[in-house]
Order: structure tokens, then C-alpha cells, then sequence
């Protein structure tokens, strides 16, 4: 018993420190909020919202309806009317409309040939992302078919679980790894080499404290401190972008542990090998970079080589990113996630197994 | 005589380097046993290997009846350790690292209590306890450290260069107050590279690269000196530190203010005589007068420092 109140007072200092490191407690908050937001917010290849300038020339019911239908499809946004080819061209210099639409007079006639286009969308050249719009647009159905095509229901966008196509949609899930490996790799790492290089560990280590109340003690706060940011992510992820999680909190939380479990016996194994908190830096992030570049956060997994995707599967990021996906996006169970559970299970075994046969309560 | 620690031929290697090269040493409990060396002579490698945190490469030791490193988690509750650097946490208040220490040693709340209270008043920290570390000046910081190092009671402390970071008024009040440990029954071994430090401990081993050079007590070390010490006054220093380090018997030659301090051999004949010749042409009116040795001398002597060198270990504040 007496173990576990040595494991309670080495965690109630350790909090007590970082507590008083108003630097970490910034990190630990500001981490996932600004990434969050940089990812969700700046990092987004679906432009929606796109101001445009709209020459109708037709002003038909049919037009009004092709522009009623535009709207719907929310990649534009305000459209503002103009009345000659020379505003429409004015608006878009002034960089107030990115797309200006012209809807050609005859578009029943066109429409009707089917050869002719019916609709010029001018685009802003200088942004690039908006040739993209452009293209999006021009490939809406209703503007290749025959006969009386302009039926009354919006462009159909099907992608499965992600209906809007967007990216915050995908990132705040894939981020929630990410941020969690930053966290528990980088910080627990640094605070144990930490009380290496300030001496701390060799008087803590002539005292009766064991080992693995040593770090359990360390690593407890670091537990609490990734459930918290889980949770801002999904809050923000919630408030901010919409994304509901489709699949049990609980199924959640219990995967996100196991991650960071996962997570910080890498972080502890490292701070049995790096003697400076710079070294323990420099590995963490040679986990770090394949973690974010290989987990499929960043490229499709399936479009990787196959030694990418062989590295990959060592990586717990990669099993996370599936299991959060699953739950959040798909609304799976954890029962549906079996082997990447048990992949992150046989990796949290193997590196605490390292760390513990390395760690001793010894200098030599 | 009952013993707190007995070691025979402790070696300890790391990789080519021998830091330490097999010694046996015998500490007396309830005394203040001294490990008087240079840096890197081994002190606190073998300090390390008496509190279990290195394995010794060879040889036996027991502390406290134990066997080490075998039984160090048993001697870990019996022992207090003072690192040679200040090892409490900077960011912590004086008032919590004692808190924490206590708890890691497995105090109940009561003890905490009485003993934090306790080595407060004793070690002059009052007003102190909701001070961080980290703000401390050196002597604050030791005597929290050594605060810290007997909330248990330890039966013997092992304390490594603990002055060494520390103002001379400090270092006399951290001796009363190891003085005042000792007459309460622990046993202390603590290293330092300060003569007057050495000279207050009850037993003294004087260890050179790895080996103890010579041990006993501070006095009896003195008389027992394998060499005779002469002091030369009235003299130019440049041109008769010349003329003396040609003699061959002459082992160290020191200059201490308007004096010059030569160690010979106690074999060497008429030592008096020689000097007085090799000093004749540039400074026939220098005296020459033998002087009983210092422990500085011993140490000297002990560690057979070449000619001409003055890297002897610090001299006291």
C-alpha cells in the first residue's frame, strides 16, 4: 500500500511542477487548439463560400433555377448581380467576386442542342484553389444533359461518411493522434531525461521509491492531460467545424488510452536512452515525422509504396487513425477495430518491456 | 569498534578507465569518516557504490550489515545520500521538497509533521518553506538538501563535496551541524577536497587515482608522514625554486605567502644541509628550518605530486 501513495506523491509533484511551468500548460492547451484551427480553418482544399458576380442574361425561370441550384451546392456563396459583362469584370478586378457567372441569353435553346455551353464561369486565376471550383462547377450534370434537365433538386456530391466533402471533417480526427503523440512522446520523454539533468533521478533513486512507481507516478498526470486534450479536440472539432462523432464515447475514450498508453511507453523508452532533453527532442521526432507523414493524416494510406505502408503499420498513429476514424466518422463499434487494437496493444507491451529492462534504479 | 561500512579490494572500471582501482576501507559508526582526494581520484564512485547506484566491477562491501548491491533496497530506507550537485526540484518550495521526501520515504502524516517542523527549526529554514528551491543561495540550498537527507534518520549519510558550492561561514555552521548528527549516533562519510574540512574528521582516507594513498586519523597521519618538510624564508623564490628542483630528493616545492614549503623523502640525509648548499650561490642569507607537517604536506606526499607542481587541492577559504 505504501507503494501507492510513494506512486500518488511522485505524480502529485509532477503536476505540482507543471502546474507552475506556465509555458507546458500553454502548450498542452495551445497545441490542439492551434493546430486545430490551422488545420480546420487555413488547411482546406474544398473551397465553399466563394463570392461570385453573376451576369444573368437569360432571366428566365429556367436561369433563376440554374442559379438557385448553384447556390445550393454552398460552393457559392453570395451572388452578386451585375448588369453588364463590364461590371461583372469590374466586380472580379476588385477582387470582390473570385468567379463571376455568365448565363448566355438563348439557354433554353442551348440547352436543347446540347453542344453549346450554356454558362462561362470566369475564374480568378491568381488563387489557385478556385480553378478547382471552377472545374467542380463545370462538371455539374445539369449542364451536360439533353432535353429539360434543370430538374428541381441540388448537384449531387456522393462521398460516403463525408457527405460535405470537407476537410475539417477528416482532420479533427486524424489531429487527435497526432497531438496526442506530440504530447505523450515529446513531454513525457523530456520531463524524466529532465530530472536526469538536473541530478533529481540520482537522489530519487537511493530512496526507497521503485521504479515502476517512479513512473507510473510521472507518466499518471501525462494520462490525464492526453484525455483532456481528446476531449478539446472533439469540442472544438464540435463547436467549430461540426463534426459529431458518429460512435460511442466510451468505445472512444477507451481507444484514445490505449493510444496514449501506447504512446508513452515510447516516450518513456526514449527517456531511458536520450541523456539530454535536446536528445530526447531529436527522437521523439524521428518519431514524430513518419507518425504524421505515414499515417495516412497526411497522404492517403492506400496510395503509399509498400515499404512505406510496412513502416507505417509499426507506427501506433496509424492503428489510431483507423480506430478514431472508425468511431468518429463510421459510427463503428470497437468490437469492428480488433486488429488495430491488438496492434497497439502488442506495441505498448514491447516498449514497455524495453523501457522497463532498461530502466534501473542504477547510474551505470 | 562496530563497523557502518567494510569494503575489500572495491574496484570499479568504466570501460578502460579505472576510477576505482581496489581499496578496502573500514568506517567506524557514530564518526565522521573524511574522503580527502583531487577530482577525479575516485571519491564519489566510490560513494556511488556504497548507496547501490553503481555495481562495483569487483570486491565486497558491506553497509549497515548489508550486503551490497544485493540488499540496497533494504539499505536505501537506512541511508541518506547528498548528491554533489543540489538535486531537489528548483521549482518546488523549500516547505514541499521536504513534504515530498518524506513521502517517498513512506512517513505517515504525523511524522511528517513533527520532522519537517523538526529540521526547519534545526537547519535555520523557517522562514524559508514557501521559498522555491531554485531562489536559494548555496548555503540555503545545502542545508535543505541535508534537511532533506535526514527526515528519515538515516543511520549513516553519505555526502558528496557537500561545501563545495558554499560560502566559509556556511561550511562552519554545516559542520556544527553534522557534529550534532553524530553525537545522536550516525555515521557520516563525506568527501571533500577542502584541508580544513579533512582536518575536522574523526578518520581520514586520502585517495589518489583510485587507490586510498593514506588513512587514519587527521593528526596521527601528520606525525606518521613518509617525509621530512622544510621551509625556506628570506629568499628571491624565482632563482631558489631553480636551484631546489635540481635535487633530485626534492619532491614538491609550494610557496606559501613570503615562504616556500619543500617536501624530501624522510631517507634523504642531512636534508637541511642540501638545501642550504643548493641555495648558497644566489641566496646565502635564506633560512632554511625544518616544520612539522600539515595535512596539506601529507596529502602531497600521500599523492606524490612532481616537482614544481602547485596543483595540490584546494587550500581552506
Amino acid at each position: 500500500m505504501s507503494g501507492l501513495w510513494r506512486l500518488l506523491a511522485v505524480a502529485a509533484k509532477e503536476v505540482r511542477q507543471l502546474a507552475r511551468d506556465r509555458i507546458t500548460i500553454g502548450l498542452i492547451i495551445g497545441i490542439p487548439t492551434i493546430q486545430l484551427l490551422l488545420f480546420g480553418y487555413a488547411i482546406n482544399f474544398d473551397v465553399r463560400g466563394v463570392s461570385a458576380a453573376v451576369l444573368d442574361q437569360s432571366r428566365t425561370s429556367l436561369s433563376r433555377r440554374l442559379l438557385g441550384d448553384l447556390a445550393a451546392t454552398q460552393v457559392l456563396g453570395t451572388l452578386r448581380p451585375a448588369v453588364s459583362e463590364g461590371e461583372l469584370r469590374e466586380l472580379m478586378q476588385k477582387g470582390e467576386s473570385n468567379v463571376g457567372i455568365v448565363i448566355a441569353p438563348d439557354i433554353e435553346r442551348r440547352l436543347a442542342d446540347g453542344n453549346r455551353a450554356v454558362m462561362q464561369i470566369l475564374v480568378d486565376g491568381s488563387q489557385p484553389a478556385l480553378e478547382n471550383v471552377a472545374q467542380g462547377l463545370g462538371a455539374m450534370p445539369l449542364l451536360q444533359r439533353r432535353g429539360t434537365p434543370v430538374a428541381a433538386r441540388p448537384v449531387e456530391i456522393l462521398v460516403a461518411y463525408n457527405p460535405e466533402k470537407r476537410t475539417a471533417v477528416q482532420i479533427v480526427p486524424a489531429l487527435c493522434g497526432v497531438i496526442l503523440t506530440m504530447t505523450m512522446v515529446i513531454f513525457t520523454a523530456s520531463a524524466i531525461v529532465r530530472e536526469r539533468e538536473r541530478g533529481n533521478l540520482e537522489l530519487l533513486i537511493t530512496t526507497p521509491v521503485s521504479p515502476a512507481e517512479l513512473m507510473a507516478g510521472k507518466l499518471l498526470p501525462y494520462v490525464v492531460i492526453g484525455l483532456i486534450q481528446t476531449t478539446l479536440i472533439l469540442a472544438l472539432g464540435y463547436w467549430l467545424f461540426g463534426v459529431p462523432v458518429a460512435g460511442s464515447l466510451i468505445d472512444l475514450y477507451f481507444g484514445a488510452l490505449l493510444f496514449i498508453a501506447a504512446s508513452l511507453s515510447l516516450g518513456l523508452l526514449i527517456s531511458t536512452i536520450a541523456r539530454t532533453q535536446f536528445q530526447a527532442m531529436q527522437m521523439a521526432l524521428v518519431v514524430m515525422l513518419p507518425s504524421i507523414l505515414m499515417s495516412g493524416f497526411m497522404f492517403p494510406f492506400e496510395g503509399m509504396p509498400a515499404v512505406a505502408q510496412g513502416i507505417a503499420q509499426v507506427l501506433p498513429l496509424t492503428h489510431f487513425n483507423e480506430i478514431i476514424r472508425g468511431i468518429v466518422l463510421r459510427g463503428a463499434a470497437l468490437t469492428d477495430m480488433r486488429p488495430e487494437l491488438a496492434k497497439l496493444a502488442i506495441f505498448l507491451v514491447v516498449m514497455l518491456s524495453l523501457a522497463m529492462a532498461r530502466f534501473r534504479k542504477r547510474l551505470d | 569498534m562496530s563497523l557502518a561500512i567494510s569494503a575489500r579490494g572495491l574496484a570499479r572500471h568504466f570501460g578502460h578507465v579505472i576510477a576505482v582501482a581496489g581499496i578496502d576501507l573500514d568506517v567506524p559508526a557514530a564518526e565522521i569518516y573524511g574522503f580527502l582526494g583531487p577530482n577525479g581520484s575516485g571519491k564519489s564512485t566510490t560513494i556511488r557504490m556504497l548507496c547501490g547506484l553503481l555495481v562495483p566491477t569487483r570486491g565486497t562491501v558491506t553497509v549497515l550489515g548489508h550486503s551490497m548491491p544485493r540488499d540496497a533496497e533494504i539499505v536505501r530506507r537506512k541511508l541518506g545520500y547528498m548528491t554533489q550537485r543540489f538535486s531537489l526540484w528548483d521549482d518546488l518550495t523549500a516547505g514541499e521538497n521536504l513534504d515530498f521526501m518524506c513521502r517517498v520515504y513512506g512517513l505517515d502524516r504525523a511524522t511528517r509533521r513533527v520532522r519537517i517542523a523538526t529540521r526547519l527549526r534545526d537547519y535555520d529554514l523557517e522562514p524559508l518553506v514557501e521559498q522555491r528551491a531554485g531562489t536559494l543561495s548555496g548555503g540555503q540550498r545545502q542545508r535543505l538538501a541535508l534537511a532533506a537527507a535526514t527526515l528519515h534518520e538515516p543511520q549513516l549519510l553519505l555526502l558528496d563535496e557537500p561545501t563545495s558550492a558554499v560560502d566559509p561561514q556556511s561550511r562552519r555552521d554545516f559542520w556544527e551541524n553534522l557534529f550534532a548528527l553524530v553525537a545522536r549516533g550516525t555515521t557520516i562519510l563525506v568527501s571533500t577536497h577542502y584541508m580544513d574540512e579533512a582536518e575536522r574528521c574523526h578518520r581520514l582516507a586520502i585517495l589518489d587515482r583510485g587507490r586510498i594513498a593514506a588513512e587514519g586519523e587527521p593528526k596521527q597521519l601528520a606525525r606518521d608522514i613518509d617525509a621530512t618538510v622544510i621551509e625556506i624564508g628570506n629568499a628571491d623564490f624565482v632563482s631558489a625554486r631553480r636551484a631546489l628542483a635540481a635535487i633530485a630528493e626534492v619532491r614538491s616545492i609550494a610557496q606559501l605567502g613570503n615562504r616556500l614549503r619543500v617536501l624530501m623523502p624522510r631517507t634523504a640525509v642531512e636534508p637541511e644541509r642540501r638545501l642550504r648548499e643548493a641555495l648558497a650561490p644566489a641566496n646565502a642569507g635564506a633560512s632554511v628550518q625544518r616544520v612539522g607537517a600539515s595535512l596539506e604536506d601529507v596529502f602531497v606526499a600521500a599523492t606524490r605530486l612532481g616537482i614544481g607542481a602547485d596543483d595540490t587541492p584546494e587550500r581552506a577559504a
